[in-house]
Parts: C-alpha cells; structure tokens; sequence
C-alpha cells in the first residue's frame, strides 16, 4: 500500500502546485492586463480614494472635494463653479475632466511620478501620493470684473499680461455649475443632460473653444501687414483707396461706416475702421504676406496649449482676391477665438514680441514644494519693434477719439480696437461685438494687460452695434482691475 | 499487511519524538500572526488598531492553548504541525472575514464564524479525547455511510439557496449536512477497502487489461458511492460530488494498487463532466463562465463573478496590496465564502497565496505520512482519504476562482465564511492527530515472550535513538520491526 500512497501523494502535491502555477499565470503574467480592465473599477476607486489635489486662483482655492463615503468616495465641488468654469473645466465621476481638471490631472489625482521623492520607492511600496495643487495665472478681480461686466450675455473674455503671457482673466458666459457634474448620481446624469440641451450652450468655453469672425479687430493684423511688406511705409500719408470700393474681382461694393475713408491714411483707418481701405491693403499685401503675419500673431496654430488645448484661429491659406480683401477686415472664413484677439493686442502692447499664453503658474505637491513652474516662453514675434510702435499709437488714437472712447481710463494709456462681425445667413444675424485693447499705466514701462472682449448678442439693435457701445465697457473694466494689481 | 517486507515496514522508521514544545511554539506563532493580522486591518481601515484585537488574540490563544493540551495529553506522539496550520488557517480566515466585514457593516460574518471555530475546536477537543484509537471507527462503517446518506438527502426537504438544495436552515442558523457526510463516507470506505482490498484487488474476472472484482465486493461500494453523487448532482451540490468523486477514486488505487481504477475513474468522470455540463442549465452557465470569463463584459453586461475574482488575483500582484486595501468585496455575495481566498490573492498578493498553498500542501502532506506510517489498512485508507478530502477541496475551489477549473461552490477549508464546514475541518484535523498520534507512537507490544529477535545494526539504534526520548522503548521495538512479517500482522501491531 505504501506505494500507492506515494502515488496518491504525488498526485496531490501535483494538483497543489498546479494552484501555484495557475497563481503565477494571474497574478504575474496577465497582471497588467486584468489591471487594465475597463471593466476593473479599482482604477476609478483608487483614483477617488483621497481627495483631489486643488486649484488655486490668487492663493484660493476654487475647487474642494467632498467625502461620500461611497465606493468612489471623494467628489469634487467648486465654491464657486460658474465663475471659474472656463478654468478649470469640471471634474465628474461620470464624464470624465476638462480643461485644468483634464490637462493637470495627474498632478491633481496624485498620480504623477514628479510628485514623489523618490519615484521607484514608491513604484515598490505602491503607497498614494496626495493630489498636488495647480496655481493659476488668474487674478480673482480681474476674472469677477469680467463676469459681472458680461452680465449673463452670451459672450467671452481673454486678458493676458503681455510682457509674460500670463492669462489674468478667462471668462465664458453664460456659465455653468461644474460641481452639478461632480458625482454618479442620477441627478449628475439628469443635469448633464440639461447643460448639454441648452440653448445657450454654457458647457462652451467660448474664450477658448469657440471661434468667431473678428470682424474689424482683425484690421490690426492686416495694418501690421501692411506695415511689415512695406504696402505702407507712412502710416499718416494718404492711401490710394477709393470710395466707394469696389472689390477686386467682383462687382460689389464695400460700404464702410464713417464718412471720409476714401484716400485716408491708415491711422485714420483704424481710427475709424475703414473697411475700405484695409480690404484694399490686405489685397495689395497679397495671400503669403498675409498668411505669414496672421500667422505670427497664432492663426492657424492647431498646436496652442495653455495647456488646455486652444481651437485653431482660421486665416484661409487658399484665396482669391477678393475673399483675401473679405478676410483682411476679419470677414469670409477668418475666425479667431478671444484669446487669440487677446494675443494680438497683446503683441502690440509687448513692442511686436509675443509671449507664450500660459495659465498654470505652477504646480507643487500639497505641502506645498514646487513640482512644475512654467517659465515664461516667446511665443512669436509678432512684427517689428518699429511696427508695433505704428500700431500703438493708431489704437490709442481709436481709443482716445476714435471708435473705443468708452474703454478709456482716466490717466492710464490705453489702446484699443473695436469690431462688429456680421454672422449668419446673408448677415441675418445680430453682429458679434467685439473690442480688443490695452492699458499702460504712466510711469510702467509697458502696458500691464491686454484684453479681447467679444458680446454674442448685444443689446443694440440694426446698424448702430459696434464693439465700442457693448464690449469696450467690459474691457475697460477688466483693465481697471488688472491696473490696480499692477500698480507699483 | 501481509504482502512484502518493504510494504509493511516503511524504509523511515516513524521519529518517537513527541515534539509537543514544538507545537506550542508554532500555535504560539500562528496565533502571533493571526492578531498581526487583524490588528493591520484596523490600521489600514482607521489608523487604529481594533479595541477588541487583544480579545481576539487571547480567543484564538485560548483555544489554540485548549486544543493542544488535549493533544499533549491524549495524544502526546501526534505530528506536530497539523494543529498549528489548522489555528492558523482559521486566524486567517477569521482575519479575512472581519476585514470584509467592514464593506458590508449590515451583514456581519465573523461573529459567527468565530462561535463555529469555537464549537470546531471544541468537537476537535472531544474527538482527541474521546477517540481512544481510531480502530474503533472501522466497527462504524456501515453505521457511517447510512447517517452520511441521510444527512445528504435531508437538505432536499429545505428550500433551495443560490441553486443548491444542501442547506438546512432552522431559525437564523443555517448549515450543511453534506459537510460532515463527507468524513463519514470516508470511514466507510476505508472500512470498507480496507476489509476487501484483497478481494478487490486479487480475485474476479479479467476482461482484456481490466481485472473486474467479484461484483458482490465492489457493488456495495459502488452503489453508495454513485447514490451519494446523484444525490449530490440532484442537490445542485457539484463542487461536492467531485469531491466524493476523487476520495473513492484515490481511496480505492491505494487499496488495490490498481491503476485501471484511476483510468475508469476518470473515463467516468469526464463523461459525468460533460453530461452534466451541458444538460444542466446551472452548471452550464459556469462552464462557459471559465471557458471566457470576460464573455459578459463584452457583451456589456458588467463582470462576471470569476473576472471580478481574476480582477482580484490580478491586483494583488506578487506582494499584495495589504490586508485591507483591497477591493475584493466588489466580487459580490459569496465574497467571504466560495471567493475568500480571491481576497487573500489580491491583499496578501502571490505571497501570501503560496504560503497559504504550502499550509494547505503541509496538511495534505502530513495526513499522507501518517498514512504510510500506519500499519493497520484501516488507519492507512482513512489518512489518504482525509488528506485526499482536504486536497481535492482545496483544487476544486481555488482552482475554480482561479479560473483554472469551472468553478463550483465549495469551502476552502478553514478560511471560508461557512460553520459546517469550519466544523468538519477542525474533525477531519482531529481525526489526522489521531491517526498520526498512532503512526508515530513508539510500539509496546512487542515485548511478547519469546519474540526477541536478532538485534537492529548498532548504527539504526543510535540514529533512532537521536530523535527521540523514549530510550527503554526504543531497542526492543527496534528489534520487533525487523521481524518477518508473519500471518498476524495483518489488522494488528
């Protein structure tokens, strides 16, 4: 018998180690793959485990998170989500995350190998960072001045500080409630649905997302143009515009709103938005002249992060004629995104040279140690020093006696440019309203902010619309607040 | 044990060391783990170590401290290691409950388990001292496979839980009979083969390479064996009938050494297999659950049980993600009881699953040494069916979470949720004290006039002599075991 005991042994001991083995399989080779699972919700409840890492906006944090005691345990909230919306985008069990919450996440989930000391120590311990927390570049009064100056209107604000590039304000309106999508509630799902039915779109971050026809801020691109191949060489001799003008290669005429654009010089052009003659110059620059400026101001740039991705400002890059001299008052196919009009301004005010736009200032683990600090970047240059100059002061005259009055500040410089971009079949719709400027206070070296305003649906009503009445306002607000923290 | 020298007589004399310090220090050991282990749950969950954890360490001390007095006083020669894997098994299967306990605050499990390991310990108690010699059982067999057959067939008058007739549920306490009929069939088929292995092994017809025994020696048994697994299969209880399945299977190689047993007994069994496989709907269900456990998340419905379980070996990886940092309770509602050892894998990852496979291993391997140690058949059968009973069981359950084999519900021994069979086990590990108490016991009686035979080799004596402490003992039953066998070692010393 004892030999079949041995047998009966070893076959037990066979079955045994068979376990083992089928172990190994599972444990260690197809690891990475159960792991992976969509279907495995230890990654979601790993990554809800601790509270999410903050965003902070002039040493506040606009974000919070809320223990639910639940499988995926900690929810974020937003103090005050409308309001920085366009910021931080949301952050929802459901949905997934947008914007800083996308683009900064694994600073935020705690998963980013920089925020550990030692990386591989960590690898083997499998101990969880803490979420780390993401600073903004944006100032808290500039970011409210915006907001309450578009009252709920359909619209969009960008302000940057030109010398660094630092985003100071990015508002959407209207806005939402990011901390509606935060859970897995049925309500989450309910009110998602609701924000994305919305007529009004407020899940649009139109300051970044959304493009429109810039209408005739786009004249400063086109000036600049003009300027840079030469087209112009003074920018106070009379241009050879005829008016009424009709436009090349067609039988159309282009009306223009003031009186006394025929021949004018450019500064009077941007002075009082001549369609006339910049549809002219930008004709005479010719399609690659125009193309390479627009460029250097960040049209056409799919590549834009700040680090949130930026959709793409359109210069057409095929033309004939007389669509170039559409395109070159910011009509036809040429869109812009606020923040890119902000750039543009932004490239005057910074003597020609255009700083990266960022948003993130810095990012630190959560007792604070710096993990990321994002370095201020060139971006392009824009045009020449000489050149800016020109633009400078056109868009200080269109501020100071021009079409931009109501931007102006007291004792403070301040250039501006208004827009009104007709939209919609046959120009049906109400124009966009658009204003773009900066502001320089006496004694500052350069101008401390540049902004783009745009109003979707201005209260004026017919041809009387134009940036100066809606968005110039709002514009000259967000400069007042962005001046206060900037004065030495 | 007629047959040969080399059979009766193992080439290792059985050690006589009693070895009961050893015990200690190792029950001193798995119950040191034990309340480790309870305590790093608590500061995993709360940062606290639990208040009761000095309660529980004393319980499980107390007895684990009662249990191997009864051994070092009824039975003081009994393999050392097997009491300290039981405690320890069931500390850390105690362990595991408590922890997943703390997902489901409404359904509170360890409670309970702990007042069954309890009752366990003390039925294992009684068994170490009421059961003199285990010889006694073999009177029993017949007495054994009548209960084991109704206890099996009882449960077919209470309502059905999960799919599976094999529960009696008699106010809020629920157990199953089918657990204990398994060491009462194992008695009566060590009775049984061990009073006919020569017919069956030696005598009937030859048909081709097959050597059929009589039929009136081999019906009996097959009978009972086939009833108990068709009761089993009408049950719903598969995981149960395989068992029963391997045991007769094993028990009856070892009895006749015939290997033609093992080749029908698999024919047998993969026909089984595939009859019941395909026809019943339940069990369908499970084979095509192995053959892709993935099969219902592509279809969108959500994980299966088995990939939620293969999601859980996977997380633990080699080291685990520690005793309460997993999440194996997503598995669902047999969690503490068929996927226990799912929560083992993925907290105490491959680590802690070997250690837990080589406890296991060292049981099985313990009960089949006091089997070769054995010289009566008796003793001998029911060994290799105890360890056989505790290795089949481990294969059938952790190889169906594992997704090695279709899955079907059974206990992992000591660690799953489950008084019934938390109470067997500590009886199956009594009975294995027993026997190895018996097999490793130094002999007395061969001091019979007149039988001294010629002396061991000086050189056997002294290496014998080294182990253990029983020194008058030792030369004379030295000199005994070198005896021929004769007519009357068989059934006796």
């Amino acid at each position: 018998m004892t030999r079949y005991i041995r047998r009966a042994a070893a076959l037990s001991l066979f079955l045994l180690a068979a376990l083992f083995v089928n172990a190994v399989r599972i444990q260690v080779l197809q690891a990475d793959g159960l792991n992976g699972s969509p279907a495995n919700r230890r990654a979601a409840i790993a990554r809800y485990d601790e509270p999410r890492g903050t965003i902070v906006v002039g040493g506040r944090p606009v974000t919070g998170s809320k223990d639910t005691g639940e499988q995926l345990r900690y929810e974020r909230t937003y103090p005050d989500g409308p309001l920085y919306a366009p910021v931080t985008g949301y952050s929802s069990q459901t949905y997934g995350t947008t914007l800083l919450e996308h683009a900064e996440d694994g600073v935020l989930s705690g998963t980013d190998p920089r925020l550990a000391p030692l990386p591989f120590w960590n690898e083997f311990t499998r101990s969880e960072r803490p979420g780390g927390k993401v600073l903004t570049t944006i100032r808290p009064s500039v970011q409210q001045a915006a907001y309450r100056g578009l009252d709920g209107r359909r619209g969009a604000v960008a302000a940057i500080e030109p010398s660094t590039g630092r985003i100071l304000a990015l508002v959407s309106s209207p806005s939402y409630d990011p901390g509606l999508l935060s859970g897995n509630s049925p309500e989450v799902t309910a009110a998602w649905r609701r924000l994305n039915g919305a007529e009004t779109r407020p899940m649009l971050n139109r300051a970044i997302r959304q493009t429109y026809p810039p209408g005739s801020t786009f004249k400063i691109v086109t000036a600049a143009a003009a300027l840079e191949a030469r087209v112009v060489t003074d920018a106070d001799a009379p241009t050879d515009t005829p008016d009424p003008f009709v436009i090349p290669g067609t039988r159309t005429t282009l009306p223009n709103p003031v009186p006394g654009c025929r021949n004018a010089s450019l500064v009077y052009a941007i002075k009082w938005s001549c369609n006339t003659v910049l549809a002219n110059l930008g004709a005479k620059v010719g399609l690659k002249g125009m193309l390479e400026t627009a460029g250097r101001f960040g049209f056409n740039d799919a590549s834009l992060r700040i680090p949130s991705g930026v959709a793409v400002s359109n210069f057409d890059r095929r033309m004939s004629v007389d669509q170039l001299a559409l395109s070159s008052i910011g009509q036809f196919d040429t869109t812009a995104t606020p923040l890119q009009m902000a750039m543009v301004a932004a490239a005057v005010a910074n003597g020609g040279e255009l700083a990266h736009p960022y948003l993130v200032d810095r990012t630190t683990t959560r007792d604070g140690d710096t993990v990321r600090e994002t370095p201020r970047r060139s971006y392009r240059r824009a045009m020449f020093p000489a050149t800016a100059l020109e633009l400078r002061r056109m868009m200080v005259e269109a501020a100071e006696k021009g079409t931009g009055t109501r931007a102006l500040i007291d004792g403070v410089t301040v250039g501006g440019k208004t827009g009104t971009a007709q939209h919609g079949v046959g120009n049906a719709g109400t124009p966009y309203a658009w204003f773009i400027a900066w502001a320089q206070l006496p004694e500052a070296p350069r101008p401390a902010v540049a902004v783009a305003v745009v109003v979707e649906d201005p209260e004026a009503a017919g041809g009387e619309i134009s940036g100066g009445g809606d968005a110039a306002p709002i514009a000259r607000a967000v400069m007042v607040e962005a001046l206060k923290a900037a004065k030495p | 044990m007629t047959a040969t020298a080399a059979e009766s007589l193992p080439p290792e004399r059985p050690p006589t060391a009693r070895r009961r310090g050893v015990e200690l220090s190792l029950l001193v050991c798995a119950v040191l783990i034990s309340v480790y282990g309870y305590a790093d749950v608590g500061l995993a969950r709360s940062g606290a170590v639990p208040p009761d954890a000095l309660a529980y360490g004393a319980g499980l001390g107390l007895l684990a401290l009662l249990a191997h007095l009864a051994v070092r006083l009824r039975a003081p020669y009994a393999d050392p290691l097997l009491l300290p894997i039981a405690v320890l098994l069931n500390g850390v299967g105690l362990v595991l409950i408590y922890r997943l306990d703390l997902e489901t605050p409404a359904d509170r499990a360890a409670p309970a388990q702990l007042i069954w390991s309890t009752l366990g310990v003390a039925l294992f108690i009684a068994v170490v001292v009421l059961l003199r010699d285990h010889r006694v059982l073999q009177r029993y067999g017949y007495l054994s496979v009548v209960t084991a057959l109704a206890l099996m067939i009882v449960p077919i008058l209470f309502p059905a839980v999960n799919g599976a007739r094999i529960w009696i549920r008699i106010g809020g306490l629920s157990f199953q009979p089918g657990e204990f009929a398994k060491i009462l069939l194992a008695v009566f088929f060590a009775a049984y083969l061990a009073a006919n292995r020569h017919a069956l092994a030696h005598t009937g017809r030859r048909i081709g390479p097959l050597q059929l025994p009589a039929g009136r020696v081999l019906g009996p048994v097959v009978a009972i064996w086939l009833i108990s697994v068709v009761v089993l299969v009408l049950e719903r209880d598969l995981g149960t009938s395989l068992l029963f399945f391997g045991l007769f299977v094993v028990m009856l190689y070892v009895a006749t050494g015939r290997t033609g047993w093992i080749v029908v007994g698999l024919l047998l069994a993969g026909v089984g297999a595939f009859a019941v496989g395909t026809l019943e709907p339940h069990v369908h269900s499970r084979v095509e659950s192995w053959i892709d456990p993935y099969a219902s998340i592509t279809a969108g419905d959500g994980p299966s049980q088995l990939a939620q379980s293969l999601f859980a070996f996977a997380s633990g990886g080699v080291l685990g993600t520690g005793l309460g940092a997993g999440h194996s309770i997503l598995i669902g509602f047999a969690a503490k009881s068929d996927f226990i050892l799912a929560t083992a894998g993925e907290e105490l990852g491959l680590a802690g699953l070997t250690a837990l496979f080589l406890l296991y291993t060292l049981l099985v391997a313990r009960g089949y040494r006091a089997g070769l140690d054995l010289r009566d058949p008796f003793g001998g059968l029911l060994s290799v069916g105890l360890a056989a009973i505790v290795a089949v069981q481990v294969f059938v359950i952790a190889g169906g979470v594992t997704g090695l084999i279709p899955l079907t519900g059974m206990a992992m021994p000591f660690l799953a949720q489950g008084g019934s069979s938390v109470v067997t086990n500590w009886i199956i590990v009594a009975l294995l004290i027993r026997l190895s108490d018996s097999a490793r016991e130094p002999h007395p009686e061969p001091v019979e006039a007149g039988v001294i035979a010629p002396a061991a080799p000086p050189a056997a004596r002294t290496v014998r002599t080294d182990t253990g402490p029983a020194e008058p003992a030792v030369p004379t039953e030295a000199a005994a075991r070198t005896d021929p066998p004769g007519p009357a070692a068989e059934g006796t010393r």
